[in-house]
């Protein structure tokens, strides 16, 4: 009997162990793949030159470009808003109102829709209703902002991602010790102004982990830009607002299943999402260490 | 002590204690209130204008009125143009955009204008087509760029379905073990590493396990498997499972670890050993977290796009058979909306597609929340008060 609970222990540890490694292995097996397969193409040159040769040769500036520039003006759109609901969540609102409840459940929502359905809310509303009603009222007709453009993609990014900075800045706000707080409010301050200097200031890693989460995921995501701005190739930089725009994402979806001679441009792709998986994966681990810390700070004080 | 009293009053008098009107106070409250509430206001935003551009189907009527005057259509969004707008579709260099470029159609120009040719037909008898739009969208045929467009979504359904079903075999399974082994079984120092790393691939974007998915996993898991079509469902559920197991992950794990210490103390001073109490205690105390996360999984891979467009093969099949091509919902709409006419029945369909994924996924999220997570509560709390 008892050889046969141990046994049975024994299967059942080894069992759950096999598999955590298991993720672990795909987990790195992926990383090696892409790694081997983009390392050698991967130059100063690939970097910062344009495609060439109907993007047979050439680098993958512009796509670097387009995506940070989206991702900079997502962050621009989603920082402040998550963070002031954050804020909502955190300092203003009753824990269990059934306002506080909804916000969260909204929040939670927004995070779990999946990002195709952003792309679509993006064209219905940025583009054909907003963009749509601007050309109408301020152009005269005239068509500028009802197509596809880098700010419409970024704003649409930005609800996206927008869940992402809620999570970790309202996490940071909590860590902020209530004893810091109660002094503050002690000393006559009200409480906007304890929040600016004292909550604020002292959630300020809180609100750099997520906005470096949020660029992470907006950095990666593909299918909210398919319609809503991306391109697969453009001869200039966008200069404007409402000009279009390349994508890494894009750019490795496009050349590996739209282009007509997909091996020859092998070596590129796995380059291109060298690039890509090299950035999404410094962030994340940028943020992760910058979370462990934050944490460890907290506890000690 | 009269003294005493005297300022005690005066400092301690009802007006004094009265919360002082500061305007900035005010409005910084009022502002973060507002802004708040703006994530409610997103997500009825966002089924509202999706939903929106499928009212032309349920008014066939009315659009194909619209479509027997094509330059009507044309107007609607706005375009001023005489040519038709496309979307998301490259921009060649500064090649006049004239002529609308697509991917994989050819000809495509003629085919929409017999479309439209069709449905002015349609238009005769418009009372007959209005009533068959909604038994159409029920058909077996998807064939939406075609002289006689077919948009049967039962095909899609059953394609989605089928790779849900795959990935989720695989996924939960695995998901589930590993997050037991991290609550459970792993030393500290252990869990301090296997956690992070798996939440890692929480991080890769879908893109690039898409591509990894149509480069490597699909001739590897040929030549195991030896099949015939290279992408097909399997490929692409085994990809989708990437994608959902760090969630299935996240959540098991943290729902084993919210589990109550004294059970776990419980059981092992009743002598049950260490995997007896995780199995039988721990396991079953955390169920609805664990249901939660695998619903949570399935919304994840219902509307996952990237790596179904990559790595599914995107044929509208109805089989049972795992090893052939399917087309996802989401996945549909990713390939055929950048080739779409705007105010088409197609677009409309399309977004039709996209309330569907909306509803499907919003309702799982209700259930995990509201149904599993109060479940969840009343157990450990009703347990431990007793």
């Amino acid at each position: 009997m008892r050889t046969r609970t141990k046994i049975a222990g024994g299967i059942l540890t080894g069992l759950t162990g096999i598999s955590a490694f298991l993720i672990i292995a795909i987990i790195v097996i992926i990383l090696f793949v892409i790694i081997k397969g983009g390392r050698s193409t991967i130059s100063w040159e690939f970097l910062t030159a344009f495609p060439k040769d109907g993007m047979m040769k050439g680098g993958i500036f512009p796509a670097i470009y387009g995506t940070a520039l989206m991702v900079i003006i997502m962050s621009i759109a989603a920082v402040p808003f998550g963070t002031i609901t954050a804020l909502y969540l955190a300092e203003y609102a009753k824990e269990n109102s059934f306002i506080a409840q909804t916000i969260r459940f909204a929040v939670r929502t927004l995070a779990t829709v999946p990002s195709i359905i952003f792309g679509l809310f993006g064209l219905g509303f940025f583009i054909k209703f907003v963009g749509g009603s601007m050309d109408h009222f301020f152009l005269n007709g005239q068509l500028k902002w009802a197509q596809p453009n880098i700010l419409w993609a970024s704003l649409t990014m930005a609800l996206l991602t927008l869940p992402v900075v809620i999570v970790s800045v309202e996490e940071a706000i909590r860590t902020v010790p209530l004893e810091l707080r109660e002094a503050s409010l002690a000393l006559g301050a009200t409480k906007w102004e304890t929040i600016k200097r004292i909550v604020l200031p002292g959630s300020l890693p809180g609100i750099l982990t997520g906005t470096i989460l949020a660029v992470s995921r907006g950095a990666g995501e593909v299918a909210p830009i398919l319609f809503t701005g991306a391109a697969y190739y453009l001869a200039t930089l966008p200069v404007s607002l409402s000009d279009q725009f390349m994508n890494l994402g894009y750019h490795i979806y496009i050349m590996s299943t739209q282009s007509a001679n997909v091996d020859q441009t092998l070596p590129i792709q796995y380059a291109t999402t060298l690039v890509l998986l090299g950035l999404t994966f410094m962030l994340n681990l940028a943020a992760v260490i910058l979370r462990s810390k934050l944490r460890k700070k907290m506890r000690n004080l | 002590m009269e003294e005493l009293n005297k300022t005690n009053q005066f400092v301690f008098s009802k007006e004094s204690l009265r919360k002082k009107f500061r305007l900035s106070e005010f409005l910084s409250e009022k502002i973060i209130t507002g802004v708040a509430f703006l994530s409610i206001t997103f997500i009825i935003l966002i089924f509202f204008f999706v939903f929106k551009e499928t009212l032309p189907i349920f008014h066939g009527n009315k659009e194909s009125k619209e479509k027997a005057n094509p330059e009507l259509v044309q107007d609607q969004y706005g375009g001023g143009t005489e040519k038709q707008d496309q979307y998301g579709v490259a921009t060649k260099e500064a090649k006049p955009a004239d002529k609308p470029e697509r991917y994989g159609v050819t000809d495509t120009d003629s085919i929409s204008k017999k479309i439209t040719e069709e449905s002015v037909v349609k238009n005769v008898s418009s009372e007959e087509s209005n009533s068959n739009a909604l038994r159409r969208l029920a058909g077996k045929e998807w064939m939406p760029v075609s002289e006689n467009p077919r948009y049967g979504m039962t095909p899609l359904l059953v394609g989605t379905l089928k790779i849900t079903l795959i990935a989720m075999l695989f996924a939960a399974p695995i998901a589930i073990l590993a997050a037991l082994f991290s609550a459970a079984f792993a030393p500290y120092w252990l869990r301090e590493i296997v956690k992070p790393a798996i939440e890692l691939l929480a991080g890769f974007p879908s893109v690039v396990i898409g591509f990894f998915a149509l480069m490597v996993m699909a001739s590897f898991l040929q030549n195991v498997f030896g099949y015939e079509t290279r992408l097909n469902a399997f490929v692409g559920g085994m990809a989708m499972a990437l994608a959902a197991i760090p969630i299935i992950f996240t959540i098991t794990e943290d729902a084993l670890s919210a589990v109550p210490g004294n059970f776990t103390e419980a059981s092992l001073a009743l002598g049950a050993s260490k995997w007896q109490t995780a199995l039988l205690v721990v396991l079953p105390a955390a169920t609805p977290g664990i249901f939660a996360a695998v619903l949570l999984g399935i919304g994840r891979v219902f509307g996952e796009t990237m790596i179904a467009l990559m790595a599914t093969g995107n044929a509208a099949i109805i089989s049972v058979n795992p090893f052939e091509s399917v087309r996802t919902l989401a996945a549909t709409i990713g390939a055929e909306m950048a080739e779409v006419v705007f105010g088409d029945t197609h677009y409309s369909v399309l977004f039709l597609i996209g309330t569907f994924l909306f509803i499907f996924t919003f309702s799982l999220n209700a259930i995990a929340e509201f149904y599993i997570k109060g479940k969840l509560i009343r157990r450990f709390q009703g347990r431990t008060a007793k």
